[in-house]
Parts: C-alpha cells; sequence; structure tokens
C-alpha cells in the first residue's frame, strides 16, 4: 500500500464514517442484541435472563402465532398479485400519450403519498356497512351490503384494499422504466406483424423486466410488515381474521412486555422475507434480462 | 413533466383506434376509482354530522331546513337538532311529556337552539351547507397546531441530519478510491433487507438505558448517521458527475472537503432536493417508531396524534375524523404539487439501475 493509498483510505473511511458508527451502534449492535434477547426471557424491566431456544419452541406451539402468520401470508398472497397487475397494468396503459395523461398520472400517484394512519382512517368510513361509499356503490348493481370489517370471510380483503390504492409509487417507476425501452425495437416488432398483447410480451416485458423484479421484492417486503392498516381499521378482529404479524410481535413487546418471545418471532420474521424474497429471485431468475450496459 | 417524452404513436389501422378508446375508457374507470376516496373524505368532512349517516349519500353537503312555529311566531328556513345540542334555551313551558321536542334555530346562525314540538315542523328543502367549522373542531379536537410543531420539529431535525450524513457518506462511496470500499458499499445495501422490527427492540431497550423513551431523540438522532436508501441514491449521482472538475481542484490543493463542499454539493442540489423531499415525507407520514418511543401526548406527531384521535372518536364521529385526516394529508398534497417534477425524478431513480 503506497502512502497515497493510505491517505485514501484514511480519507474514504472518515468520509464514511458516520454510517460506519450507525450501522455499529443502530443496526449490527441491534441485530446482535435481538438474536441475544430471541434466546432469553426479557421484559426490558429487568435484565434478560437466558433460556436457550425455549422462545423458538414455544412458537411452535402457539396457535396464536400460527394464526398471525398465516394471516399475514394469505393477505400477502391476495395484495401482491393485485397490487402488481394493477400498477403494471396503469403504467402501460400511461405509458402512450392519451388525453388527460398527466392528470391520470397525478389522480394514480397522489394515494400514495397519504399517510398511512389517514388512509386506514379513510378507508374504514369507506368501508362502513351501513353508510360507506363501497357498499352504496354496490348496491347501485344490486349487491346486498357487505359486512367489510365485521366479518371474518372478508376482513383480509378489506385490508387489501387500502394497499392497492397505494400504488401510485410503482407506477411512477414502471413509467420511467418503459420509457427507457428504445421505440425501434416496437417499429420491428409491429413489422413483423406484433400486436399489442404481443408486443407487450415479447418486447416490454423482458426489457423492463429489472424493475418489475425489484418491484415484487419490496411489495413482499412492505406487504409480510403490514401493521398500521389492520391495526387502525379492526385492531386485528374479528376472530383474530386481521391480526398480522407485525402487530403480534408489537402487542408481545410492549403490550405483554414479552420482549425475548417478541425477537424470536421478529427473526422468524425476517427469515420468512428472506426465503420468500429467495425463491421470487429463483423463480423469476431466468425471465429477467439485464441489459448489455 | 419533462422526463417523459412523448413520442407520436400514429394509429396504423382501425383497431388501433378502438384499441385507443378502449385504453381510455379504462383510464378513466380506475382514476375515477382512484379519485373517489378522496372526494368522498372531502365531502365527509363537511357535512353537518347527521347527514354523514344519510342513504343514499350525497356528494355535495347538505342541510334540511324547516318551517317552524314557536309560541305563534313562524320562523323560515331553519335547521333542527334531533337530539338537545349543547347550545341551547330551555323551554320556558312544560311540554306534556307525550310531546316530541326538537331543537331549532335560524339556518347558518350562531345562536342559541330552542325547542319546539316535532308537530310544528313543516319540511322546506335541503340547501347547500358547508361545514368548515367542522375544520376548526377538528384542529381543536386533535390538537392540531401542537402536534404540526411537533411534527415539523422533527422533520426539519430530520431532513438536516439525513441530507448531512448521507451526503458525506455517498461522497465517501463515490469520489475517493479505497480499498474495501465497494465491499463496504454492499454492507449498506444489505442494511436495506433488515426488517425494522428485528431491530426495534433493542433500540428500544438501547434508548431506554439513555433515558431518552419519551422524548423525540430516539426519532431523529439516527438520521445523523446516514441512511442506506438515500446514501445509494446520492452515490449513484455523485457518480456521474465527471472526474475532470473535481481532478483540477485536486491538482489546485483543494481539501476533499471543500471539493465535497464547493463542488459536488452545489451541483447535486436537484439529488439533494429529491432527498429532502423524501425524508420529509417519510418523518410526516411515519407511524410506527412515533407509537414506540413517544408516551407523551404532549410530544405526539400528528400521524399519531390522528391516530389517538381515532381510537377516542373512531365510528361515531366521521365529519372530524375526515376534517382531521384532509388536514393531516394537505401539507404532503400540497408539497407534491410544488414540487411534482422532482418527486417523479426521485422515484424514477429508485427503480433504475438495480
Amino acid at each position: 500500500m503506497t502512502k497515497g493509498d493510505r491517505h485514501n483510505l484514511f480519507l474514504g473511511l472518515l468520509f464514511v464514517s458516520p454510517w460506519l458508527i450507525g450501522f455499529v451502534v443502530f443496526m449490527a449492535y441491534p441485530i446482535f442484541a435481538s438474536l441475544y434477547y430471541s434466546l432469553c426471557h426479557y421484559s426490558v424491566l429487568a435484565d434478560p435472563v437466558f433460556i436457550g431456544t425455549k422462545n423458538y419452541t414455544n412458537l411452535f406451539q402457539d396457535s396464536v402465532f400460527r394464526k398471525a402468520l398465516t394471516n399475514t401470508l394469505i393477505y400477502a398472497a391476495m395484495a401482491l398479485p393485485l397490487n402488481m397487475l394493477v400498477a403494471l397494468g396503469l403504467a402501460v396503459l400511461l405509458h402512450h400519450p392519451i388525453p388527460g395523461r398527466g392528470l391520470f398520472r397525478t389522480m394514480f400517484f397522489l394515494p400514495s403519498l397519504v399517510p398511512l394512519v389517514a388512509i386506514a382512517i379513510l378507508w374504514s368510513w369507506l368501508l362502513n356497512t351501513e353508510y360507506g361509499l363501497v357498499n352504496h356503490l354496490l348496491s347501485l348493481v344490486n349487491v346486498p351490503p357487505i359486512d367489510w370489517l365485521g366479518s371474518t370471510q372478508w376482513s383480509k380483503v378489506s385490508m387489501v384494499l387500502p394497499t392497492t390504492w397505494g400504488v401510485g409509487g410503482m407506477i411512477v417507476i414502471y413509467l420511467a422504466s418503459l420509457q427507457e425501452v428504445p421505440q425501434h425495437l416496437y417499429e420491428a416488432a409491429r413489422l413483423d406483424g406484433a400486436r399489442f398483447w404481443r408486443q407487450f410480451w415479447h418486447v416490454t416485458l423482458p426489457l423492463i423486466s429489472p424493475v418489475v423484479y425489484f418491484n415484487l421484492i419490496m411489495t413482499i417486503i412492505t406487504l409480510l410488515q403490514v401493521f398500521i392498516i389492520p391495526y387502525i381499521m379492526t385492531k386485528g378482529g374479528p376472530a383474530r381474521s386481521t391480526l398480522f404479524y407485525v402487530q403480534y410481535i408489537y402487542d408481545t413487546a410492549f403490550r405483554f412486555l414479552r420482549m425475548g418471545y417478541a425477537s424470536a418471532m421478529a427473526w422468524i420474521l425476517f427469515l420468512v422475507i428472506m426465503l420468500l424474497t429467495l425463491i421470487a429471485t429463483w423463480a423469476t431468475a431466468k425471465r429477467i434480462y439485464y441489459s448489455a450496459d | 413533466m419533462r422526463i417523459f417524452r412523448t413520442h407520436t404513436a400514429v394509429p396504423d389501422s382501425e383497431s388501433e383506434s378502438i384499441y385507443q378508446i378502449l385504453r381510455f375508457l379504462l383510464l378513466l374507470f380506475f382514476g375515477i376509482a382512484f379519485a373517489l376516496p378522496f372526494l368522498w373524505t372531502v365531502s365527509t368532512s363537511l357535512k353537518p354530522l347527521s347527514e354523514t349517516t344519510k342513504m343514499p349519500p350525497e356528494w355535495l353537503p347538505r342541510t334540511t331546513i324547516y318551517k317552524a312555529e314557536i309560541n305563534g311566531t313562524q320562523i323560515s328556513r331553519a335547521e333542527v337538532s334531533w337530539t338537545p345540542p349543547e347550545n341551547r334555551i330551555d323551554p320556558t313551558e312544560q311540554f306534556p311529556a307525550d310531546v316530541d321536542i326538537a331543537w331549532v334555530r335560524p339556518h347558518g346562525s350562531e345562536v342559541a337552539y330552542r325547542a319546539v314540538p316535532k308537530k310544528n315542523l313543516e319540511l322546506q328543502g335541503r340547501v347547500i351547507d358547508f361545514r368548515w367549522e367542522n375544520y376548526v373542531g377538528a384542529v381543536h379536537a386533535i390538537p392540531f397546531w401542537r402536534y404540526t410543531k411537533n411534527t415539523l420539529w422533527l422533520c426539519v431535525l430530520s431532513v438536516f441530519g439525513t441530507l448531512l450524513s448521507s451526503a458525506l457518506v455517498a461522497y465517501g462511496f463515490s469520489r475517493i478510491q479505497w480499498r474495501g470500499r465497494d465491499q463496504l458499499f454492499l454492507l449498506v445495501l444489505a442494511t436495506m433487507m433488515i426488517p425494522f422490527p428485528v431491530i426495534m427492540i433493542p433500540l428500544y431497550s438501547l434508548f431506554r438505558g439513555f433515558g431518552l423513551i419519551g422524548t423525540m431523540v430516539p426519532l431523529w438522532l439516527p438520521t445523523f448517521f446516514g441512511n442506506a436508501f438515500f446514501i445509494f441514491l446520492l452515490r449513484q449521482f455523485f457518480r456521474g458527475i465527471p472526474d475532470d472538475l473535481t481532478d483540477a481542484a485536486r491538482i489546485d490543493g483543494c481539501s476533499e472537503w471543500r471539493i465535497f463542499w464547493n463542488i459536488i454539493c452545489p451541483l447535486s442540489h436537484s439529488a439533494l432536493i429529491v432527498v429532502a423531499i423524501f425524508k420529509f415525507i417519510e418523518t410526516w407520514n411515519d407511524f410506527l417508531a412515533p407509537f414506540i418511543f413517544l408516551t407523551d401526548q404532549e410530544d405526539f406527531t400528528l400521524a399519531l396524534g390522528l391516530q389517538f384521535f381515532q381510537s377516542q372518536h373512531g365510528g361515531t364521529d366521521w365529519h372530524y375524523l375526515m376534517a382531521a385526516s384532509t388536514l393531516v394529508t394537505l401539507p404532503v398534497i400540497l408539497l407534491f404539487f410544488f414540487a411534482q417534477r422532482r418527486f417523479i425524478e426521485g422515484i424514477s431513480m429508485t427503480g433504475m439501475k438495480n
């Protein structure tokens, strides 16, 4: 290492030192502490007491934990395809010039800026059984009132709709990537007689696939950590049908002060996220096209 | 917005134009679907409480007015309260127990309600009635100004901390060559994968050890140590600045700090503004961290205050809840309209180069 190299190393580390310190204090330490707590009985009021893997073995016996996990997975399985399709679909519809395009784009994007607390409150009003707009609109086409938030078969669907309303960020990301698709490829496809659907399937989708993958992973991570919307709209009810994973962690840690048990749950959540990310990566690996540059 | 280059799509057949019409109709359908929740919120926020539960609902807030007869005098265009309102003059005459009573006052006035037997009321019609005072009521009930002050203060600290630290760190990861730099940067990216629930319990106990639970410190202090996502964003931007600009300065003996501060930062102001806007909105909307770290109602942020208000009034005062939600959302929406282009650029950058 030359003197210049050493000097640069020193300078580089100096500039990144805020992150290094923050990483150690606010990330690395909490990760190890969380791992340790997950092996402890810990109420935060007293020092943690080591109990080995008991928290983890208890989790597998805990029917509420299983309920929270399956609820979250079912919810994600409903919301993920819907949100991905709506976002990509609207972006494709918006991509080419059309009257009112700017207005439509603003309309689709604005809901994603609304604070989640406000989203949850206004959707619980929209989905109100007696006075809500959704049931009113359904009644215009002769659908009897649906007990959106009070029945176990609809409660999870009610948590999906607010997130679909907020896909505007994804739409903007898709629009930017659609812009990058070289125009001559469409012209070539058109000369070959490819219509809209085949153009989309053989030109658009492969070229924006890295962005689809990015949105897919981000959506999975966000959906599995949903907290505010069910917490405000139903508090986990009815019959725990909207008790989702992070709410159970929150309740366990901060209401029942079982921090060790909650830490174990948080680690399982991390593993589930990792696992699903890996599955998504593996499932899409062959279809993702990275351009040469 | 300039970044959306438009290109002319020439419809080359009849089916193309049918496709265009279909596309427009689909967009119109979804556009209306996305707009309705906003309109519904604002509409409810301007209604008298009794009108919020009227079916079928009306989009324009209205009130029913009545003709009423009190002690032989006729009152025209009176508004009616079917339950005893707070602001009322108790009747001097005693009504018999079997007479149903309602309370009336001239529509649009602030005077006290007076009792009248229901049989003396005659339906007169419906008038448009925007209840702006719902907003006054919501502002007092939350309390809005106190929480706005808390939230703004937190936003200022967080935006400042994020800008300063993330720009410095991004500079270190992009404009200086040093051994291990790119490997360490992978670690920065990896931290984005850690869900907040994994670290929130140790963070809580860490801050508790320093007696900082119930203060704003746990919310803004970490922002002064760089944010992985914004470091990533700024690094992308810094890397795009040509080396010639800084090499010349380096030969002239400029220190790295002066290159950072006098050359790179001014050149990157658009990216820095994007970071500031994003961080502002993230802080404004954040819920889980304030929910865990703030304990005193006096210190609540707006998002937290709104949730607290909802937990006490949910299911009844829909007009106040909608007014409060509108107030909390409005600053973010206004910010969007002022900085529309930056928003779109910033979000577009997010999905790129992954």
